[in-house]
């Protein structure tokens, strides 16, 4: 699977971290539901570290199309609260 | 779709898909690709441009704000000195607010210096997806039937095209945070036109409507502070009323006494 950072870099990652993700995603989603600035920017950091870890990064003249796109890493909550939707990380 | 992909993906979809408009002839769709590829690279360079354009005038504002701060210190001295208290306060408020202004302006300077840096480097990605881009459309023009080009042509551009999104977004973010600082930098001109930072000495103490709001704005505190610490210096020389800014001629081995801030 490929997951954009916006801003960043497409990494390419197991497809069994989906779960994973989700729940990173779900904290995140939490944070911005309880209008909690501290606890947003925290489980935002670690999904996107989360992606950076255990991600490769695409070579810059690949050309591949992202499984998931993420915001970039300086959003505030104010904006992700606009941006985000609330069901889970990864369409289907 | 959903969560953190939800709007994003389809913004950025949204853009693809205005690419992919032309799907007829595959060779045909290849080379309009590219050569809108090309056109948005001009575009984002325009952009790191504008960016680089907006700092150099917060930079320039911040050269003048440093003057002024100079100039306003002196003043105050030179008010001080000739035993205006008055009109040394006032002129401690407008450096204070002198002050502040150039605080921001510094944190917005380093703020699109990281923009203008994220941009460099989005250009860079985005030149690179579309020179390898540029390569794949030969190999699909000459491999593959109609049919299987037109597989492959959707798969390369949305790549790109994502790409080019994404670039897309920063570039916007960029705008909307030099946007901002633009109106930040407007109002600095405004106090500065509204003679906020112009001789203070021209001025009688206290009487206009800028006077009030700089009594509003600016920290009460840090002035009196300033104020006495001025005092102090000043009037441990025991400055006759000479008129002069240097008023602080009994100090100790003060060498440049329009400088001293150290005692």
């Amino acid at each position: 699977m490929i997951v954009r950072i916006s801003g960043e870099d497409q990494y390419r990652l197991q497809n069994d971290l989906h779960e994973r993700l989700n729940q990173l995603d779900s904290a995140v989603l939490g944070a911005i539901d309880a209008d909690d600035e501290a606890a947003f920017k925290a489980a935002f950091s670690e999904l996107l570290d989360f992606v950076r870890a255990k991600g490769t990064v695409v070579e810059e003249d690949e050309i591949e199309t992202s499984d998931l796109i993420l915001p970039p890493d300086d959003i505030t909550l104010a904006e992700a609260a606009t941006e985000f939707t609330g069901e889970g990380l990864i369409p289907d | 779709m959903a969560g953190l992909t939800g709007r994003m993906s389809t913004v950025v979809k949204a853009k693809v898909s205005k690419l992919l408009d032309r799907a007829e002839d595959p060779a045909e769709t290849l080379d309009y690709s590219y050569q809108k590829q090309v056109e948005q690279l001009q575009n984002v360079k325009k952009g790191i441009a504008d960016v680089v354009t907006a700092k150099k005038r917060l930079q320039l504002q911040e050269t003048s704000l440093q003057q002024q701060l100079v100039k306003l210190d002196t003043q105050a001295r030179q008010a001080l000195s000739s035993g205006q208290e008055d009109l040394a306060r006032t002129a401690l408020e407008r450096k204070n607010i002198a002050q502040t202004e150039l605080q921001s302006l510094d944190t917005q300077v380093t703020e699109l210096e990281d923009q203008q840096q994220k941009l460099t480097d989005s250009e860079q990605k985005l030149r690179a997806k579309i020179e390898s881009f540029r390569t794949k459309k030969e190999v699909i023009k000459a491999q593959y039937s109609a049919a299987e080009a037109q597989v492959k042509i959707s798969e390369a551009a949305t790549g790109v095209g994502e790409q080019m999104a994404d670039v897309g977004l920063a570039m916007q973010r960029a705008v909307d945070k030099t946007e901002n600082m633009k109106a930040r930098a407007d109002a600095v001109q405004e106090l500065e036109a509204a003679g906020t930072f112009e001789d203070i000495t021209a001025l009688g103490p206290g009487e206009d409507d800028i006077d009030r709001q700089l009594k509003a704005l600016s920290s009460k505190s840090a002035v009196d502070d300033d104020l006495a610490k001025l005092k102090g210096e000043i009037g441990a020389g025991g400055a006759p009323d000479a008129g002069q800014l240097p008023a602080g001629e009994t100090d100790p081995g003060a060498g440049e006494p329009s400088k001293e801030q150290s005692a």
